[in-house]
């Protein structure tokens, strides 16, 4: 909309301190055609549960550990990790692709103390945003030097794998996972579409406990998975959200991508240090892609540091001290794996619980599945109709797709989330 | 049982490629600003070495990012990589912009200090993930930072700011909003600009095109040329503006220019885009550093404005920086926050609380406030100490040539007007490091060095370079 001559030339002549108003209160906003964005499924859950006032409220929504009083829990080793860096560093930017100590540290975790890879330099390997940044470099990467090809993801998975490789642009396809009947895992149907997918795709791959099932293949299906995989030569792209929180052992959760390094696979890897050490807002985690040699890694971390630099130039330095700090002290860093251990133990702990007070309930429906599944979540089998039920007759909040956070469960609510489940299924 | 991960004659095919260079592959330019980053295909392959397929996998079950090259340093943080590996005792380092005391040292500020151990003990701090827009405090406060504290626009809740990982994340975020939301997708960036603006609006998708600021002859602002370029934009363009301490120049328009500039954008319907990485760090004052954005917040009108705390309170690593969106209505404010969110989430969530809460710590706080304050003026005024001090070593070594823009200059970059070739003699005999555009960061200067750096410079002005 154009303004009229006379009122812009008599602007011209004023001095510094007017301000003329050039009549822009009568143009219409630019974003008059923005749509309301819909709420995100998983985050959307807290912010409806904040909202709630009734005293008898629970929420199993995000997937952020509580103890059981059911208040988030800062590890001791973070404590003592912060209080030996306060003061003592200065807030320089790292480079690009983050804090070298930091990702040595990392890579051990996922390929093993010793692992020959690290030694051999093969692993390119880049500080990330936590496992979402991680996974979105990744993308980004894929779509840059592999634009042709498309993401094989798993029925279900977290909601946020779709978002990021949609907006990395790189084309996705589903394969089969979760078995409903029996919640357990499809397995059949899973070979049968890494089988079926064209030679040379690139599959995602839950490490250890699946985000939003729990359920995970047994060492030999992943033996299975693959030795179909080497046959196919599928690319594997694992998400390790949470090493140390499925069974309380770091290294027997790596143990698939264990399997997959000894069958000489070149797998990218992305893990997070959100749930293992407590260090949600942080944003603290990796990106790693192995190579065949050092030059080749060379040159793969020299491209993901050319998509992080438009993203945010380089990577936030404070949760990166913290993890270099725990893991480079030895006594450290045991805190850390009895701390891990004691969180993921709870959890069992739960589980058990909630399964033995629905069966004591009287609950006519099979609930073995709820010790079965490991890690945070606990994928209930539930109906969207049945967990809007519990939310609006009961006050419990949960994603609706049935998945219940383990983490938000306690001693203290854990008979009243048993009978508000019982109660929203017994009838169906 | 470990698979065959390739044969001898692929591997070394492969070390050929990188060792030859192979330019066919080569994805990303350093200097051009509107190549759009190019997938990589096959095409024109190399004769002399075995092209993999990408997508086949093949027999052999090599790397399927085998043909990745290796891309160039990143000029500007390159030149402290290429310091670091430096090993001569007079080396001075004027790349990157960080703030250093006159010890040649990084400085954490007094405020910061407090405000982490205040963090540390306080056991109300937040544990878990922040909201996907940030700390809600600290967005406030930056608002009210950069509008100022009774701007009109943020008591009618025009405005929505969210968080967003220092000034690259902020205009990155904005930048993909645009790409999705806005009508127009080109980009005005002033020539010249920092090296990875067009990096950042190209890979959000918009196209990049230049409007011209620098005045290489006065070495100062082309406002005729500034004028006639915006004016030459079509209706409803983005237009990048640095609110103040232009990066790389130092040259800022007055008041009046900034006047007539809004006057003209505001009839071209022109929507303009501001980056205040520098806000206190210009004039020392924080409100006077604001007055070109509140120029246009002022008139009713909409606009973006990325902020960073990088330098202006030493948070550089710690990446806190705000995105805020002026709009006309509260309610297109909540829907704009919202598609905001979409953009953030696939890209990394939520972000980092650290850095974000020392900020509000300092913000919030009236005595930490003014500490601030303070702080930021005695960095100010260092960085034109040694303006001063540098002209005047220029001048008693009568080095040939005007030198008075060093002093015209402000905020932490000098833009010498030294060529390419100057910089490389000045980088190879006097251990100088710096941007080949001769670019300089005053803040890298100290009294000790200053007269290596006049040496330098009078020799590379002097000498047949």
């Amino acid at each position: 909309m154009a303004l009229s001559g006379a009122l812009f030339r008599g602007a011209v002549g004023r001095g510094v301190g007017a301000v003329f108003l050039l009549g822009n209160r009568s143009m219409s906003s630019w974003w008059s055609n923005v749509e309301p964005a819909a709420k995100d499924p998983i985050l959307g859950v807290t912010e409806a549960f904040l909202a709630d006032q009734s005293p008898d409220k629970v929420n199993v929504g995000v997937g952020a550990y509580r103890d059981d009083n059911g208040k988030p829990v800062v590890l001791e080793c973070v404590r003592e990790a912060e209080r030996r860096i306060a003061g003592n560093q200065n807030m320089e930017y790292l480079p690009m692709g983050g804090s070298l100590k930091f990702i040595e540290e990392t890579l051990k975790l996922a390929y093993g103390g010793n692992s020959e890879f690290i030694k051999d330099r093969r692993i390119a390997a880049v500080q990330a945003l936590s496992g979402t940044g991680a996974c979105r470099l990744f993308a980004d990467f894929q779509r840059r030097f592999q634009p042709d090809s498309q993401i094989y993801i798993p029925v279900p998975t977290w909601s946020n794998h779709h978002n990021i490789w949609r907006d990395a642009q790189v084309p996705q396809r589903t394969f089969h996972y979760y078995h409903p009947e029996s919640k357990g895992l499809d397995f059949a149907s899973l070979i049968d579409d890494v089988k079926n997918a064209p030679n040379g795709s690139f599959f995602l791959l839950h490490a250890c406990a699946h985000n939003p099932t729990g359920v995970d293949p047994s060492e030999e299906q992943w033996k299975e998975i693959s030795y179909q995989f080497k046959v196919k030569n599928h690319f594997a792209f694992f998400d390790m959200a949470y090493q140390g929180f499925a069974s309380g052992d770091p290294e027997k959760d790596a143990k698939a991508i264990r399997i997959f390094l000894d069958d000489g696979h070149l797998i990218g890897c992305a893990q997070s240090y959100a749930k293992n050490m407590g260090l949600y807002g942080q944003r603290i985690g990796c990106l790693s892609i192995l190579c065949e040699d050092e030059l080749q890694a060379v040159a793969v971390k020299s491209q993901l540091q050319q998509i992080a630099r438009p993203m945010y130039s380089n990577p936030p330095v404070h949760g990166a001290l913290v993890v270099s700090t725990i893991l480079g002290d030895p006594e450290l860093k045991n805190l850390w794996l009895q701390e891990v251990k004691v969180m993921a133990d709870r959890i069992i702990g739960m589980r058990t619980a909630l399964r033995e007070s629905l069966e004591k309930l009287g609950s006519t429906l099979p609930w073995e599945h709820i010790t079965n599944q490991i890690g945070m979540f606990c994928f209930s089998g539930m109906t969207p109709q049945q967990v809007d039920r519990l939310t609006s007759e009961f006050h419990i909040y949960m994603t609706r797709n049935g998945r219940i956070s383990m983490a938000g469960v306690t001693t203290g609510n854990v008979g009243y989330l048993a009978n508000a489940i019982h109660e929203v299924t017994k009838s169906g | 049982m470990r698979l065959n991960d390739g044969s001898v004659a692929r591997r070394l095919s492969t070390l050929g490629k990188h060792l030859v260079g192979d330019h066919y592959y080569d994805c990303t330019t350093t200097n051009s600003s509107s190549d759009p980053i190019t997938p990589m295909a096959s095409q024109g392959a190399d004769d002399r070495t075995i092209s993999p397929s990408p997508t086949s996998g093949g027999i052999t079950g090599g790397s399927v990012f085998g043909h990745v090259a290796q891309a160039p340093e990143d000029p500007i943080l390159g030149v402290t990589v290429a310091y670091n590996k430096d090993p001569s005792p007079v080396k001075v380092n004027l790349g990157v912009g960080a703030y250093r005391t006159e010890e040649g040292k990084p400085l954490v500020l007094n405020v910061v200090r407090r405000a982490e151990q205040l963090l540390l003990n306080d056991p109300n701090r937040i544990k878990e993930y922040l909201p996907i827009t940030g700390l809600a405090e600290f967005n406030k406060l930056s608002a009210k930072l950069i509008f100022g504290q009774d701007s009109p626009a943020i008591q009618e809740n025009r405005v929505t700011t969210v968080q967003c990982l220092s000034g690259t994340g902020s205009l990155r975020v904005g930048a993909e909003f645009l790409a999705k939301h806005y009508h127009e997708h080109t980009i005005y960036i002033p020539l010249p600009t920092w090296g990875n603006h067009p990096k950042v609006f190209t890979i959000a998708g918009l196209t990049v095109k230049t409007y011209r600021y620098y005045d290489p002859a006065t070495r100062g602002l082309n406002f005729q040329g500034l004028l006639e370029d915006l004016s030459a934009a079509p209706s409803g363009a983005i237009v990048l503006l640095h609110a103040c301490a232009h990066n790389p120049t130092g040259v800022d328009p007055t008041l009046d220019q900034w006047e007539h500039i809004r006057q003209l954008m505001r009839s071209k319907g022109l929507l303009p885009f501001f980056d205040s990485a520098y806000q206190g760090f210009a004039s020392g004052s924080l409100d006077a550093d604001a007055q070109p954005v509140r120029l246009f917040v002022a008139d009713g009108g909409e606009l973006l404005a990325a902020q960073s705390y990088a330098k202006n309170m030493g948070l550089y690593g710690e990446r806190v920086g705000a995105l805020s969106i002026v709009c006309k209505t509260r309610d297109v404010a909540v829907r704009v926050e919202s598609q905001l969110k979409l953009v953030i989430r696939p890209m990394y969530s939520n972000p980092p609380i650290h850095g974000a809460s020392i900020v509000a710590t300092i913000l919030r706080d009236r005595e930490m406030y003014g500490g601030w304050t303070i702080e930021l003026k005695a960095m100010a005024d260092r960085i034109i100490s040694m303006r001063t001090q540098l002209h005047e070593a220029l001048l008693a070594r009568g080095t040939p040539g005007d030198w008075s823009h060093i002093i015209k200059q402000i905020g932490m970059f000098t833009f010498t007007g030294l060529n390419t070739d100057q910089v490389a003699f000045m980088t190879k005999e006097y251990h100088i490091y710096m941007t080949s555009d001769g670019r300089i960061s005053m803040a890298g200067l100290s009294s000790r060095t200053v007269p290596h750096l006049a040496d330098a410079i009078h020799a590379a002005v002097t000498g047949a370079v």
